[in-house]
């Protein structure tokens, strides 16, 4: 079902022609072919409406100061400038806190980070919006300001309490085991870098209302923080979301100031409002993934068995809490990847420091949790000397009671056994390593690396009221069909998985079916997309919806196709855009004949869906519960090879088993994979956040912030996508696939430490910073050659 | 006063009033309504505002040309073809480039499509697509941040040299781009392109305080980023005589307004140092705008021209009314950001001299992103050795490692007269210290960038033992190809 040859030219989608279902099969994206024309819009590129005027953000050039004095007075006397606003201006609540209301839209007399709203300037061009900011005074008092995890933690600087989660008697077994590591280490921030900027246009309306159209994942609480802003009821705020250029977590929280901005600037003018960053200062404004500070002390057995582990993490929130507490709680729930540890002490805290406040992005927290568990695994294999694959897989989860998380929830349908055994043997692991051996062994100043990298992901929102979705279709007497679901398309494929569903329960071609702005005016009340979930929440919404509908549809069907006899009604089949009995599929008649026909009948052609995800539930405070509907499970096998001589090294190599149940659409499965695995690798290696020692963020611009590029992919990348693996009570068997492969490219970590060990003698210890840059790279290189006999590297 | 024409998407354009250093990616945004082109980063790193110019190749042959519009100023298009996404679709059908890129999956969320796609139809208008690296190098300056590039590669593969009979090929064969003289004011703001050298002058007269652009790949970043409105820029495009590129003498003669993707063609046999160098110089698009005279005249202790042509002898030859006049490159450099030119005086082109016998020759640049990033450290190194194994000469140039690019002198007289061996150059090294004291910055440390020089030397010995001027290899993983 989920059979994806891993050759690149068999991809492609099906040709046109009599297909059954659209599921299941691989197809293009649904924009597509408007992504190459330049035709898909988004929210920059709506035509401008008449009057329309530029929001302009005023903001603190301190990390950490008092206001003591604004005057905006020369700003307003500019020509062209129709406003300039503060805090005080506001109508309703300046408040635009996600969770935690500690986020104030505009400054309110301190500002926190460099870069925060202080004023809004409304012009008439972007141009004389930047002379206008340039006008309006503020004078600051600076203050100290905490711009590390350290520093923050000396101070005493938190956003949240500790949460602990424990099993067993970590003390006690950590000193009966016979082998025993302890150390620190260190996850980077990342930057979103969609390719596509914050981007919101708001456009005043009668009483009071607002339109607006806003780059965002999570539409309903942009609606929510607008409506408190302007102090008005939700229900005169709409917020439809054409397409995103890219989200990946940026989206989700901080899209909202920008829309709030933007539709407070609407109701101060009366005009409506663009406010748009550009790339600079999208950078410098927004939050990223999170830093992680991790402390480890492990107890193994002589053969790399995890006997204890005791974990501290602390997290760089920045100045407001955003998402942190949850993007903390998955960071412990995946410290244990995809291991048995018998007895163990996690806990974790988020700092506050005076950055960006830090928010989601793919993996939210749990890539960062199990950077550390794979940072011990790898040294235990360094310090036994064993292949880190091995130790791996010793360590995998088992039969009750090993099958047992720290929180309690059981790993069921566990696959990782079964991928091992199938990805060690495609990528031909064994031969390849022993390969890599000899190379190294002849090879002075380039050696080469192979790492395994596990995936274990559950999957859920860990706040359990979250996992619920609504959709909307409508049907035209034409039979042609609107969708709406609560889902955002931000690249991820959503709206060609949810008309693949809605096409299947219909029996209508994919064409048939518009799939609609997301827009809070159609399904109410959305979670944000995002935490994987869009596919697994919006597909059964959708599935419901239009199963009502079909089932309307049905006796109209029977009565016009004269097969109402018992039984007859519920075999027919609605298929390719005819309706029949399969008995006798040469008499069929139309979806829109049947469509027509119940028009006439006076049936309703529209209906709504809902889903919720049964049976989730996690006690915060016992650190125990089921948190996640299942377990999405992955490996990779990545070789690389390292220039002693620079640090630059290249991915040569890349294979992935991934298991994503039976796929929706495998292709585009496929696209997440791959995409995913490349940003884990950014990540990981040359995509560097830094901060200058008074907290202005220096890598602003891809000029000096590198995600990869096309030569960063590996030369060889073989994607597979398990088969013959259904997944129980999901949308069509299929499973997850946004965040876990994302954590895949942590086996590049692996074979990079596997690379630079072979500069030195065999066990020394590795000391790889992250991200493993070049240079980050060439310090290990020179710590291993250090520690070998030669002083020429001659190892 | 003259209108800025052109042709966008071959419909003829006239525009007055606009600000001459108005972008040509804000033009088709704002003023034309071509939303198809995005802004990714207004700085040339991402690609998603690519369009294709209509210009010619090295041989002087009409050849379609990917830019960043974000980095392009009107002026510089006078009298030229623009083609925007808008463009590739034709009669209501898709075009090979836009079908095979959403067959293979190449776009997710579809932001650094239209980027993607223009830099792809050059690849499928391209003659030379003959060697799998040049997939790569065609595509690096487009950023794309959701597939993992393999279905992108993978179309770029398969539209590559297919040169379909379409309105890009009937525009290959039908014109014949030239530069156009241009003198044009808005506002407070000109613009001159003249159109010989006679004219230049007495722009110069006139306009002391001139400055100059080609394709404005570093100058346009001013007007992006910290949005200058410079008042005069004097385009030297429409000068044939700075447009040289040929053999001289044993050597060669690389003219001050040579576009870099032709420098890198024509290197590719001629001067494969310099071909090393443009591998990793920057972008496809980067190279289609970036000229000799450019890089070299910008000073830039990163520019990364300076240390091949200082490694290699290279003369500078600068032009004025008054006349030539010669230096050795070195001394063209004169403090940061700062040259030898005078008032009134043009860099007119390189003298790349005749190589010695026994000459062992490389270039090499490190930068935490493979392609498309500003340098950490690069080098261009020079060694003659003679038939008795003994260093003659040695010239070892860096960037990155000063305020200038700059020879380290001290550890070049280390290795003169010595055997050219793994032991005098450890020797050597250990002056390298003296010769320079670098910066910390966030493209590297003072640590790693003084150990990198060391090391690429070193790698330079190893990679000239068998072959003195050693040639880039298929799928190397680092800039230096030693095992």
């Amino acid at each position: 079902m989920s059979t994806l040859p891993s050759s690149p030219n068999t991809l492609h989608a099906q040709q046109p022609g009599p297909t059954p279902t659209p599921l299941h099969v691989p197809a293009p994206h649904e924009s597509g072919l408007k992504h190459t024309s330049g035709e898909a819009r988004y929210v920059d590129d709506l035509p401008a409406p008449p009057g329309m005027l530029t929001g302009h953000l005023v903001t603190s050039p301190h990390a950490h100061a008092r206001i003591r004095r604004r005057d905006a007075s020369r700003a307003r006397a500019l020509p062209g400038v129709h406003a300039v606003l503060f805090a005080e201006d506001i109508p309703g609540e300046n408040q635009v806190g996600p969770v935690i209301h500690d986020e104030p839209l505009m400054s309110d007399g301190e500002v926190h980070f460099q870069g925060q709203t202080v004023a809004l300037v409304l012009a008439e061009d972007a141009a004389v919006a930047r002379r206008a900011a340039a006008l309006v005074e503020v004078e600051y008092e600076p203050l100290p300001a905490l711009l590390s995890i350290q520093a923050a933690v000396e101070a005493g600087s938190f956003l949240t309490t500790p949460h602990v989660i424990g099993r067993g008697d970590p003390d006690a077994a950590l000193a009966a085991a016979p082998v025993r590591l302890s150390g620190e280490c260190m996850t980077g921030a990342q930057d979103h870098f969609y390719l596509e900027t914050q981007a919101s246009l708001a456009v005043p309306g009668e009483d009071g209302s607002v339109h607006l159209w806003s780059s965002t994942q999570h539409p309903s609480e942009v609606q929510a923080i607008v409506a408190g802003v302007l102090g008005t009821g939700r229900h005169q705020v709409v917020v439809e979301v054409p397409r995103m250029g890219g989200g990946f977590g940026g989206k989700e929280t901080q899209a909202a100031p920008f829309a709030a901005l933007a539709a407070l600037g609407a109701r101060a003018t009366g005009r409506p409002v663009k406010v748009w960053l550009n790339r600079d200062q999208d950078m410098a404004f927004t939050g990223k993934r999170h830093p992680f500070w991790g402390h480890y002390e492990a107890g193994l057995d002589q053969e790399g068995r995890l006997l204890a582990l005791n974990v501290e993490l602390v997290s760089d929130g920045g100045w407001s809490t955003d998402l942190s507490h949850a993007i903390l709680d998955r960071a412990l729930f995946h410290l244990d990847n995809a291991y048995f540890v018998p007895a163990l002490r996690f806990s974790g805290r988020v700092a506050r420091t005076n950055l960006p406040s830090n928010t989601a992005f793919r993996g939210f927290g749990g890539p960062q949790g199990m950077f550390v568990m794979e940072e011990v695994l790898n040294r235990a294999a360094e310090l036994l000397g064993l292949d880190p694959a091995v130790v791996r897989e010793r360590n995998y989860y088992g039969q009750a009671p090993a099958n047992l998380t720290h929180y309690g929830q059981a790993v069921e349908g566990n696959r990782l056994p079964r991928i091992h055994a199938e990805l060690m043997a495609s990528s031909d692991y064994a031969r390849r390593r022993a390969e890599i051996e000899a190379f190294n062994a002849q090879s002075r100043w380039t050696k080469r690396g192979i790492g395994f990298q596990p995936v274990k992901f559950g999957i859920s929102f860990t706040t359990s009221f979250l996992n619920q979705a609504g959709a909307l279709v409508v049907i035209y007497t034409d039979g042609s069909v609107q969708l709406n679901h609560g889902g955002t398309e931000m690249g991820q494929g959503l709206h060609t998985k949810m008309r693949a569903v809605c096409a299947h329960e219909l029996g209508v071609p994919p064409e048939r079916i518009r799939v609609m702005n997301t827009a809070t005016d159609k399904v109410p009340n959305t979670s944000a997309t995002a935490a994987s979930s869009g596919t697994d929440l919006n597909g059964m919404a959708v599935k419901q919806a239009c199963e009502v509908i079909r089932e309307r549809l049905r006796p109209v069907a029977a009565r016009l196709l004269q097969a109402e006899r018992g039984g007859e009604v519920d075999a027919l089949a609605f298929v390719g855009g005819r309706v029949f009995l399969p008995a006798r599929p040469e008499r069929s008649v139309s979806f829109a004949e049947v469509v027509h026909a119940a028009y006439l009948a006076q049936v309703s052609l529209s209906a709504t869906g809902y889903y919720r995800t049964p049976d989730i539930s996690y006690d915060r405070v016992a650190g125990r519960g089921k948190p996640f509907h299942y377990y999405a499970f992955g490996a990779a096998v990545v070789e690389v090879e390292v220039s002693g001589l620079t640090g630059e090294h290249r991915v040569r190599r890349v294979d992935i088993l991934h298991d994503v149940g039976a796929s929706l659409v495998p292709s585009i499965d496929q696209g997440q994979v791959e995409g995913a695995f490349i940003q884990g690798v950014g990540w990981l290696t040359c995509e560097e956040v830094l901060f200058d020692a008074k907290g202005r963020l220096v890598t602003h611009s891809p000029d000096t912030y590198k995600i990869p590029a096309v030569g960063d992919a590996p030369e060889d990348f073989r994607v597979a996508l398990l088969e013959r693996a259904p997944q129980d009570n999901t949308i069509h068997g299929s499973k997850a696939v946004g965040e876990p492969p994302f954590m895949l490219a942590i086996g590049a970590v692996t074979a990079l430490r596997h690379a630079v060990a072979a500069f030195g003698p065999p066990r020394t210890p590795v000391e790889l910073a992250s991200p493993a840059t070049p240079e980050a790279i060439l310090r290990a290189v020179e710590v291993s050659r250090a520690a070998g006999a030669l002083p020429d590297g001659k190892a | 006063m003259e209108r800025l024409r052109f042709f966008l998407n071959d419909k003829p354009v006239e525009e007055t009033g606009l600000s001459p250093t108005t972008t040509l990616l804000r033009y088709l945004r704002d003023r034309v309504n071509l939303t198809g082109t995005k802004e990714g980063c207004a700085e040339g790193d991402c690609g998603a505002c690519t369009v294709a110019v209509l210009e010619h190749d090295s041989q002087g042959a009409p050849a379609l040309r990917a830019v960043n519009s974000c980095l392009v100023l009107l002026p510089m298009v006078q009298g030229k073809r623009v083609y925007t996404v808008e463009a590739l679709k034709e009669g209501g059908q898709y075009h090979v480039v836009q079908e095979t890129l959403a067959r293979e999956l190449g776009s997710q969320c579809g932001y650094c499509t239209p980027g993607i796609a223009m830099a792809m139809l050059e690849a499928c208008h391209r003659r030379d697509m003959d060697e799998p690296w040049k997939l790569d190098a065609q595509m690096c300056g487009n950023l794309c941040r959701c597939t993992g590039y393999r279905p992108i590669r993978e179309a770029a593969k398969q539209v590559a040299g297919l040169r379909p009979e379409d309105r890009f090929a009937r525009a290959l064969a039908e014109t014949r781009p030239e530069p156009m003289a241009l003198a044009y004011e808005a506002g407070a703001q000109r613009f001159f392109t003249p159109g010989s050298l006679e004219a230049l002058w007495d722009v110069l007269d006139k306009h002391p305080e001139a400055r100059f652009v080609m394709g404005g790949t570093d100058l346009s970043l001013e007007v992006t980023k910290r949005y200058a409105e410079p008042p005069l820029l004097v385009s030297l495009e429409a000068l044939s005589e700075l447009h040289v590129l040929e053999p001289r003498a044993g050597g060669h003669r690389l003219g001050a307004t040579v576009w870099l993707t032709d420098l890198e063609d024509y290197a590719r046999v001629a001067c494969p140092p310099l071909e090393r160098m443009l591998r990793y110089f920057g972008s496809r698009q980067i190279k289609n705008r970036a000229t000799v005279g450019g890089n070299l005249c910008t000073a830039s202790p990163i520019g990364d021209l300076a240390p091949v042509l200082l490694a290699l002898g290279a003369e500078a030859v600068l032009r004025s009314r008054a006349g030539e006049r010669r230096m050795p490159l070195e001394d063209f450099f004169q403090g940061y950001r700062r040259t030898a030119l005078g008032r009134g005086e043009v860099l007119a082109c390189v003298d790349v001299p005749a190589q010695p016998e026994g000459a062992r020759a490389l270039a090499y640049k490190v930068s935490k992103g493979r392609e498309l990033d500003i340098s950490a450290v690069s080098a261009g190194f020079r060694v003659v050795v003679d038939g008795e194994g003994k260093v003659t000469e040695a010239r070892l140039a860096y960037g990155g490692m000063a305020a200038t690019p700059a020879r380290a002198r001290l550890t070049e007289a280390a290795l003169v007269g010595q055997p050219w061996t793994e032991v005098s150059v450890e020797a050597a090294l250990a002056r390298l210290d003296e010769d320079f004291k670098p910066l910390s910055d966030h493209r590297g440390s003072a640590w790693y960038r003084a150990q990198v020089a060391k090391n690429l030397l070193r790698g330079f010995f190893h990679e000239t033992l068998s072959t003195p001027v050693p040639r880039l290899a298929e799928g190397h993983s680092a800039t230096v190809q030693v095992r």
